[in-house]
């Protein structure tokens, strides 16, 4: 008998269909990923096995754990399974933890709830589970909030949370989406290591996180399964259209894809900038250290860190809404002033920008056609309103969205309309230069490709320039003709894609690229380059910043600050650079 | 922390200051002054009363002298009460009702809490329904329309509770009055409670929580009060003071010799240091709650921090 067994299941909201005729088995022990994408009922699924869905949603069909049936089942039978029998590890654990609460207290009612322990041998439970998910100094971490914690650790403490009873099943859903690229590959072998005879269901939509994790995957297309089988299978052979199309969406690094460097002068440049933050309490926070940017016509410039590195910052000062505190931006040979409001309104019409959340970044209360309008309205109040409406049309067709989305309003939009519709709000008035920040981090992988497709399409006609943030290596790797690496507020890397991801000379560069999960079964787990995270730009190490998570560092990165240096084409700000060999 | 209650104390300043100015040009702006009465005293008597107390000075003056005595912890004399200060006036009825607000705040409290809770809960349902529509009533009525309601029914018709305070003695003289003061408050805080507590039931730890397999008792009390209370404790301030002013209605109404009572009457006689006196010391009371009140807030939300 299956652990558990989901057979013809339905989940509606009124004429709205979440998931449709799903039927799939678990055994105990096993390890199964659930792969689709945003609004193809995954989550759904999960909350349905723990009867955590609102009462709005009518469910059919039948969930069996053990043999006994949960559909149309009381709370007071779920308070049973729940945690002791199924736990569950949920995406975002800032949100999924309660923050009034110390870590151990939450931990502890979970014990009590259930009748398992109390008072001493609750706590020692407690700190035992924390220890054993790598919580350092359990002991007082029991009696941290939540915020006082980094993510990972936090969602390390619900990971403890989830394997505190022991239950028979975890449900993992996209446990490592919220976290830092290096932290991600440390949950999920956290994950593998402490499971022991627990099943494990990984709901997630990167495959590359599948490839690696699970024995056995399910992919979901609008709440229906369309393929399921052995991951080596899956992989291989893909027998449904939106398979293949999902593991061509995968985030893969190859140095081949990378295009070919741009040369010329520099359109935008940024030297030496600086930029700090006051903090109360703590004096003065120095989020960007000297860094040197230069972006020419027609190429894209990819910024690349995890949280903390300063690249937002870098971004915010270059377009002058924060003030740098020292260093210049120059555009097309001019000096600009340091404050957006002193500048001319011709240099802040040709920078232009687009943001993570398409959603909210536009007003719901406008049409996409007066979104749209609306800077050129501020840029050109000259212009008629029919030469206005031919701008609009013509700037949508760029970015393939037809006239029929001009009076739809933003929650009328997919993801990917509403990034596209951010796109010809910000090309509307012909900019030089697009800066997005992590534009398509929210964004489905298949989108994510389309998107990022249009933007090298639009740059092909026009010759514009892109800087392009991100988190991830993967996303940047086949649109960046060249790639700065920041950390903790400086630059540590730097050279054009190809050699980036072909020979990479910083160690940290190297982990970031170890650390994107290959879309292939085949290719093992990538094991983990980096231990730690990254730590609070409030107290950043001496020396080198990266030396407390560098394998190769040696006594003068603990005090000497590494000075940029070229190596061939790249420049990289590491003492060990040239002895140390970073090709395996 | 001692820095940050050093900086809210240093803070209030101007603001009784303002108080002060604002509340003594009201009072002495009030056509009329002390000694006016039916009886018009001769001149030489009313020249000789208002010269000892200084009220024929020019106001500038008057009000500097006021100042320096309120500053040494001195409110003057009281203008009616002849043999008594304002400092022993206030010491004599403020007990009685600090007593009566006290009371009425923990009613209000208490049954509010539960209400908004259990309505949150059983949202969209009769029960919410009619808690809801029970607060919707205790808001929009006002106190001085209920207070006698109660009278006429609780204690004129059906005899069960004393109508006013002489008379009679004990608990059961206070009943009333609480109820009173505390209806509108319980009406309020319940329909506090119940948006912040349906807020807090959805957030994503809430989820958490029931995904462990907690009941909705330990649900609620474990893990969704603390942050549920935060909207209600910040209402606190602004609760002390409108019951203070409640206070000032139902105590005329009861015939209850608080401090509101004095207030009243000394704002019809023009009593201006007792007016003054009673204004300044509720004015310094509701900073120093509201102080507790955000100094509270720290104690439940620990991401709180005080600069």
């Amino acid at each position: 008998m299956s652990l558990l067994n989901i057979c013809q299941l339905g989940i509606r909201y009124g004429d709205v269909v979440a998931v449709d005729d799903l039927s799939f088995a678990i055994d105990s022990g096993e390890s199964v990923g659930l792969v689709g994408e945003s609004g193809s009922g995954k989550t759904q699924t999960a909350l349905a096995i723990l009867g955590l869905l609102p009462a709005t949603a009518e469910i059919s069909g039948s969930i069996k754990f053990a043999g006994e049936e949960f559909v149309g089942a009381d709370d007071r039978a779920f308070d049973k399974l729940r945690a002791t029998r199924v736990s569950i590890v949920f995406q975002d654990p800032t949100q999924a933890l309660n923050p009034y609460l110390r870590i151990g207290e939450q931990l502890r009612r979970i014990l009590i709830a259930h009748n398992i322990a109390a008072g001493a041998e609750a706590d020692a439970r407690v700190i035992e589970t924390l220890e054993s998910v790598g919580l350092p100094d359990p002991k007082r971490q029991s009696g941290a909030y939540p915020h006082q914690l980094s993510g990972g650790m936090r969602q390390r403490a619900m990971i403890a949370s989830a394997l505190i009873t022991s239950p028979d099943l975890l449900i993992a859903d996209e446990p490592t989406t919220a976290l830092d690229v290096t932290v991600q590959a440390q949950i999920l072998e956290l994950l593998d290591t402490i499971r022991k005879d627990t099943a494990l269901l990984l709901i997630t939509h990167d495959l590359g996180v599948v490839a690696g994790h699970c024995d056995r995957m399910l992919v979901l297309e609008n709440g229906g399964l369309v393929e399921s089988g052995a991951t080596r299978q899956v992989f291989g052979t893909p027998k449904c259209a939106h398979t293949v199309s999902l593991l061509e969406a995968a985030p893969r690094l190859k140095q081949s894809i990378a295009p070919q460097p741009v040369s010329g002068k520099a359109l935008l440049r940024v030297d030496g900038a600086s930029v700090s933050y006051r903090e109360p309490g703590y004096g003065r926070l120095h989020a960007v250290k000297s860094v040197d940017l230069a972006l020419r016509k027609g190429e894209t410039v990819a910024i690349v860190g995890e949280s903390g590195s300063g690249k937002s910052s870098l971004v915010r000062a270059l377009l002058g809404l924060v003030a740098a505190e020292s260093g210049a931006v120059s555009f097309l040979g001019e000096t600009l002033p340091r404050d957006a409001r002193s500048r001319r309104q011709q240099i802040r019409r040709e920078l232009q920008l687009i943001f993570q959340d398409p959603a909210g970044s536009l007003n719901p209360q406008m049409r996409v056609s007066d979104i749209v309008v609306e800077p050129l309205s501020v840029h050109e109040p000259s212009l008629d309103r029919r030469a206005c409406r031919e701008r609009v049309i013509r700037i949508l067709e760029q970015v393939d969205l037809g006239a029929e989305f001009l009076q739809r309003y933003p929650h009328e939009l997919s993801g990917g309309q509403a990034q596209r519709v951010a796109i010809a709000r910000a090309l509307i008035v012909e900019p030089k230069v697009l800066i997005c920040d992590e534009a398509v981090a929210a964004l489905d992988g298949t989108v994510r490709e389309q998107i990022l497709k249009l933007l090298q399409d639009i740059q092909g006609r026009t010759g514009l320039s892109i800087l392009f943030i991100s988190h991830d290596l993967g996303v940047v790797s086949s649109i960046s003709h060249r790639v700065l690496v920041m950390y903790l507020g400086r630059l540590v890397e730097c050279a054009d894609g190809q050699t980036v991801f072909g020979s990479p000379k910083h160690p940290y560069t190297r982990a970031l690229i170890d650390a994107v999960p290959v879309p292939d079964p085949e290719a093992g787990i990538a094991h983990t380059s980096l231990s730690g995270e990254v730590p609070s730009i409030l107290s950043p190490p001496t020396g080198c910043a990266f030396h407390p998570r560098c394998a190769y560092a040696e006594s003068r990165c603990t005090t000497e600050l590494p000075a940029p240096t070229a190596i061939g084409a790249t420049t990289v700000c590491c003492h060990r650079a040239t002895e140390i060999d970073l090709q395996a | 922390m001692a820095q940050y209650v050093l900086k809210r104390l240093l803070g209030a300043i101007p603001t009784l200051l303002f108080v002060v100015v604002l509340s003594f040009l009201l009072v002495h702006a009030a056509p009329g002054g002390p000694f006016d009465e039916e009886r018009v005293l001769p001149d030489a008597v009313a020249a000789n009363i208002e010269a000892y107390y200084h009220l024929d000075e020019s106001l500038p003056k008057q009000f500097v002298r006021y100042l320096s005595g309120v500053l040494q912890g001195d409110f003057g004399p009281s203008y009616r009460y002849r043999d008594h200060t304002v400092s022993e006036l206030i010491a004599d009825a403020f007990p009685l009702s600090i007593r009566l607000g006290v009371m009425a705040i923990i009613v209000g409290v208490v049954i509010g809490v539960g209400l908004g809770t259990l309505a949150a809960l059983k949202q969209n349902t009769v029960t919410d329904r009619v808690a809801m529509g029970f607060a919707m009533s205790g808001i929009s009525i006002p106190i001085f329309v209920i207070a006698p309601l109660l009278v006429l029914f609780l204690a004129v018709k059906l005899n069960w509770l004393p109508a006013g305070w002489s008379g009679s003695s004990g608990v059961s003289r206070m009943l009333l009055p609480v109820i009173a003061l505390a209806l509108p408050q319980i009406a309020y805080i319940s329909r506090l409670t119940r948006a912040s507590m349906i807020d807090v039931l959805g957030s994503g730890f809430i989820r958490t929580a029931r995904a462990q397999g907690l009941g909705t008792y330990a649900v609620v009390r474990y893990h969704a009060m603390k942050p549920a209370m935060l909207p209600v404790l910040s209402y606190m301030g602004p609760a002390i003071a409108s019951v203070l002013t409640g206070s000032v209605v139902v105590e005329q109404i009861f015939g209850i010799p608080g401090l509101g009572q004095f207030f009243v009457t000394g704002a019809l006689n023009r009593d201006y240091t007792l007016v003054l006196g009673i204004v300044i010391f509720y004015a310094a009371l509701i900073v120093l709650l509201n102080l507790i009140v955000d100094i509270l807030y720290g104690v439940i939300d620990p991401r709180v921090r005080y600069r």
